[in-house]
């Protein structure tokens, strides 16, 4: 049964939770045993899940850096998770200090997470909110109070798409949040897909079970599919490409990725 | 963490310096560590991260005085750099063993034995690990601490938000002004607001002590407790009722009910919610508005319209079913009425409908009161070919004994038509319209009995009846018409003037005479407008003829009155203004009254007829010798012509004439003439009568002799006779 709107959700701690299971990924210890216990499922299948969340992070690093080199510096983090390191507005207030971010979760732990490590940083805010309801997302007080959405803004989806399934309408979601952007403004997005795993599709659909049982079912697209995203938006050179290949720092650093980090999909568009 | 002066990678610097060994050994350190790492860094980004550690190492090697402490903050630097992975730790130390000696071993001011070298080396890798160690115990705990923080502060963020919304919906359970009752799929009851606690009588543990499933009561609808079983199962998610509870008192609660199926997360019913309004009160008002609205308020008795429910339903077409209708008319309660008051009239009626009810008391039976002192008595049943006269032959009996009202005993008594036959042959109306025929005909036998419907009296009866209802449209609708039926000069043959007589050109039964309507347009009053229109019409006709033949004389138009326009306080004035705007003498019109119509007038009767006759207008006496003849009357009378009845006439049709009818005649028009009263006959037909009666001094005649009744325009075509 579906909770009605007017039932404020529960939080259970005995269901895995997906920011949780990436903190593990990337090392960390903003988790719960049951967060391990499925990500460690999940790496029985695709061993190389850490490098994919390290190559999405440097992937995001990259891009934040693009934006502000690029003058936008309004960040809007859809999806953010729980706050490790390394995070946008680490990157982005390193490259200018005044640059703003507000980041959005629908998780209430990550949320709560978001606001400890967020305190006393009056350039960045957190707001609980789903990306299914794109317009809670624009206006909400806290994400209208921090952002001038008639300048842009760089909207990040990083790993957050292949959570919404078909049925929940994400082309919608970023069609509307498109609408909302002045010009100039950027998509940095990064989605899951079984083209570029060095695995077949039976063993990483091993990883895609594991999330369904813990109903988060995680959904791969197409490369075709993903680029559908960017209706309406002009690819940042190289375009829609595997995640090293994003404007690497150098030959040198590409030549060492490992293969995992070519599973799935990033790519950096901008709004006419 | 110290930094040395020279720090970080001066790109200019010797490659076999020992700056470039430093940066050498940072160079192996980093690519053995950055696989392992979760560092969003790049290699060379992480490579710079690592020389400032590379040369804090170097330092200590180094030192004068030997301090492996410092390694300490090396390790720990590691895990704040995200360098969490325990493998991270292992290539740290191989990389420290192979190349620290190697790379940064003759970098210092002090000189170093081998041995010495790889005993601090040793010494080193032990205190980095431990400083590794403890900052990632550290940081574990801290982020443990951190997340576990983190969960609580949601949880407690989401029980507040559930409390609250609790709070509102707590609020809305208590304070509802419906009644809120959920219960569990056995019928449990959990729990029950105020309002539904109120409504039960106000004993929580009367609700409380009884299962959903026994609240049953008599008039629960029949499907009320499937669809309970339905939604237990599961089968259905919700109804709504209208449903009956008693209190914990004994009275009845009425209710709207609704219940509602509630499921758990995984869709399994759970519990029952009951949502329930008291309607008894308005359902006690519903009852009260239809009561008065289906009894009579006098008598109590059922009224027109639930008799006409109760009929309906017992012409519906059912086997084997019959139906017996009594339909009661006291017989002279006007007089009753007009005599001691309408108070004395209404106990009457009260004290009949008693012994009405009391006479049709067995199931299937009924009496209604249908308005003034009509009743009916209805049965219904297989058998009512019998009962219906039982139920009858009650009611006059029921009425013999006689009322007792202010001291005085009346006699009641009733003229009841019976109708019976089986269900499902005709409507209400017809039944009703077939009853009342058939108790009027028990009236006109005498009253005091009862009569039973037959087919053809009631054909008779529905045409006079169906006459009677159209004649008020039949007027608007310009369906009455007139023929003139000239009057002739005996003594000469010339025509006098013409009787109006209207005709009705009905749709259905054609031409009618003016005695098959005009005794229902008296009845029903219509016979004033009906005569005003006579008038009008003929005196405009009149008008027509004098204008075109003044050189035949001046034709009269003789026009009847009945009784009731008589008795109309307005004849004079109309007549006067109906001359008045056609422009026709007085003189010209002549107006016929029976002669029964003025038996026992009186003045006040004879006063408007004395005024017209003053004007000038001439009154016949029609039909004369029909009835009562006072002749000592006749000479007050304001009338200036006699017309004598048909049947003096028929006598004179053959040759030779009824001696005896002619000495009548002839005594008439002898009386008549000495009180200066002209004599016209009617009934003419045949030539030897006219000359019979010419030779007795009749002035005037009108008969098939000379003219049947016609069209204005024949009258037109004899005077024109006339005047050739």
């Amino acid at each position: 049964m579906e909770r009605p709107a007017w039932a404020p959700q529960g939080i259970d701690i005995s269901t895995p939770s997906v920011s949780r299971m990436y903190d593990f990924y990337l090392g960390g210890s903003h988790n719960f045993e049951v967060d391990r216990e499925a990500a460690r499922k999940a790496m029985e299948f695709m061993p190389g899940l850490p490098k994919v969340m390290q190559a999405n992070r440097a992937f995001m690093r990259r891009a934040v850096k693009y934006a502000v080199s690029s003058g936008v510096n309004q960040f809007l983090d859809i999806g953010s998770g729980i706050p490790t390191f390394g995070n946008v507005h680490e990157v982005a207030q390193a490259a200018d200090p005044e640059a703003r971010i507000a980041y959005v979760d629908h998780d209430p732990v990550a949320v709560a997470h978001s606001q400890v490590v967020l305190e006393g940083n009056d350039r960045a805010v957190i707001a609980a909110a789903d990306l299914r309801k794109p317009q809670e997302i624009l206006e909400h007080p806290e994400v209208r109070g921090l952002l001038d959405l008639d300048k842009p803004v760089a909207l990040l989806l990083v790993a957050v798409l292949h959570f919404i399934e078909d049925a929940d309408e994400p082309y919608a979601a970023v069609a509307e949040l498109r609408e909302a952007l002045a010009p100039g403004s950027l998509l940095v997005l990064t989605h899951a897909s079984y083209e570029g795993i060095p695995l077949t599709q039976e063993v990483a659909g091993g990883t895609v079970g594991v999330y369904r049982t813990i109903r988060n079912p995680l959904v791969m697209r197409s490369r075709k599919e993903i680029s559908r995203f960017f209706e309406g938006f002009e690819m940042v050179e190289p375009g829609l490409v595997a995640m090293p290949e994003w404007r690497p720092e150098s030959a040198e650093s590409l030549a060492q990725e490992d293969p995992f980090t070519y599973s799935g999909f990033a790519g950096v568009g901008r709004t006419a | 963490m110290s930094i040395p002066a020279q720090s970080s990678g001066a790109p200019d610097a010797e490659p076999d310096g020992p700056e470039g060994r430093l940066r050498r050994f940072a160079t192996i350190w980093s690519r053995a560590i950055f696989p392992s790492t979760a560092t969003s860094m790049t290699r060379p980004e992480f490579e710079e991260h690592l020389l400032p550690l590379a040369r804090e190492l170097s330092a200590i090697l180094h030192a004068r005085v030997f301090d492996a402490a410092p390694a300490h903050r090396v390790g720990a630097a590691l895990v704040a750099a995200h360098c969490t992975d325990p493998d991270a730790l292992s290539s740290t130390l191989g990389v420290v063993d192979s190349y620290l000696v190697l790379y940064c071993g003759g970098n210092g001011p002090v000189e170093l034995s081998t041995e010495d070298s790889r005993a601090r080396c040793a010494r080193i890798q032990h205190l980095l690990a431990g400083g590794f160690t403890q900052a990632l115990r550290e940081r574990t705990l801290a982020e443990q601490e951190a997340i576990a923080r983190s969960a609580l502060t949601a949880r407690s963020h989401a029980e507040q938000a559930l409390h609250a919304t609790e709070a509102r919906f707590r609020a809305v359970f208590k304070d509802a002004a419906i009644g809120i009752g959920i219960a569990d799929l056995e019928g449990n009851i959990l729990e029950i607001n105020d309002t539904l606690t109120r409504m039960f009588g106000g004993l929580e543990n009367h609700v409380r002590s009884h299962k959903v499933n026994e609240w049953v009561h008599p008039e629960d609808s029949p499907h009320v407790w499937k669809y309970y079983d339905e939604l237990v199962r599961g089968e259905r998610e919700h109804y709504s009722v209208e449903k009956p509870y008693y209190r914990n008192d004994g009275t009845v609660l009425w209710t709207n009910l609704t219940v509602s199926l509630l499921r758990d997360a995984e869709g399994r019913p759970e519990y029952q919610l009951a949502l329930m309004e008291d309607t008894t009160e308005r359902r006690l008002l519903n009852l009260r508005l239809r009561y008065e609205a289906t009894h009579d308020a006098l008598t109590g008795l059922p009224n027109r319209t639930l008799f006409f429910e109760r009929l309906e339903k017992a012409l519906s077409p059912r086997e084997g079913m019959r139906f017996g209708l009594c339909y009661l008319d006291l017989d002279g309660f006007k007089a009753i009425n007009d005599s001691l008051g309408h108070a004395a009239g209404d106990r009457l009626l009260v004290e009949v409908a008693d012994r009405l009810q009391s006479c049709a008391t067995a199931p299937g039976e009924m009496v209604a009161r249908l308005g003034g002192d009509e009743f009916v008595a209805l049965t219904t049943g297989p058998d009512t070919e019998e009962e219906v006269h039982e139920l009858a032959g009650r009611i006059l009996s029921a009425l013999a004994t006689p009322v007792r009202l202010d001291g005085r005993e009346l006699t009641v008594r009733g003229s009841v038509g019976i109708v019976e036959g089986p269900s499902g042959e005709r409507t209400p109306a017809e039944v009703l319209r077939s009853a009342d025929i058939t108790m009027y005909r028990a009236k006109a036998a005498g009253g005091n009995r009862f009569a039973l419907a037959d087919a053809e009296a009631d054909a008779r009866a529905i045409t006079r009846h169906g006459l009677t209802t159209a004649l008020p449209t039949a007027l608007d609708r310009g369906e009455f018409f007139i023929e003139y039926q000239p009057l002739v000069h005996l003594r000469d043959g010339s025509v006098h003037g013409a009787e109006a007589l209207v005709r009705w050109c009905h749709p259905q039964h054609g031409v009618l005479g003016p005695d098959r309507f005009i005794p229902l347009a008296e009845h029903t009053g219509l016979i004033v407008p009906l005569g005003r229109w006579v008038l009008e019409e003929s005196v405009r006709q009149a008008n027509f003829w004098q204008e075109r033949h003044t050189d035949g004389g001046p034709l009269r138009i003789n026009v009847n009155l009945s009784p009731t326009q008589l008795h109309h306080p307005n004849l004079v004035a109309e007549t006067v203004d109906v001359l008045e705007r056609s422009g026709l003498e007085p003189g010209a019109l002549c107006l016929e009254v029976t002669e029964s119509a003025l038996i026992g007038a009186d003045d006040d009767l004879l006063k408007p007829l004395r005024q017209l006759a003053e004007m000038g207008v001439d009154i016949a006496l029609d039909d004369f010798g029909t009835g009562y003849s006072n002749l000592a009357n006749l000479r007050r009378l304001p009338v200036s012509v006699l017309k004598l009845d048909r049947s003096f006439t028929q006598g004179m049709q053959h040759h030779p004439a009824d001696p005896v009818d002619l000495k009548i005649v002839e005594g008439i028009v002898s009386l008549a003439h000495s009180l200066d009263l002209a004599v016209t006959v009617e009934g003419v037909e045949t030539g030897a009568q006219a000359e019979q009666l010419r030779q007795l001094g009749c002035d005037t005649a009108q008969g098939w002799y000379y003219a049947r009744p016609g069209a204005p325009d024949r009258i037109h075509a004899l005077v024109l006779a006339d005047a050739v």
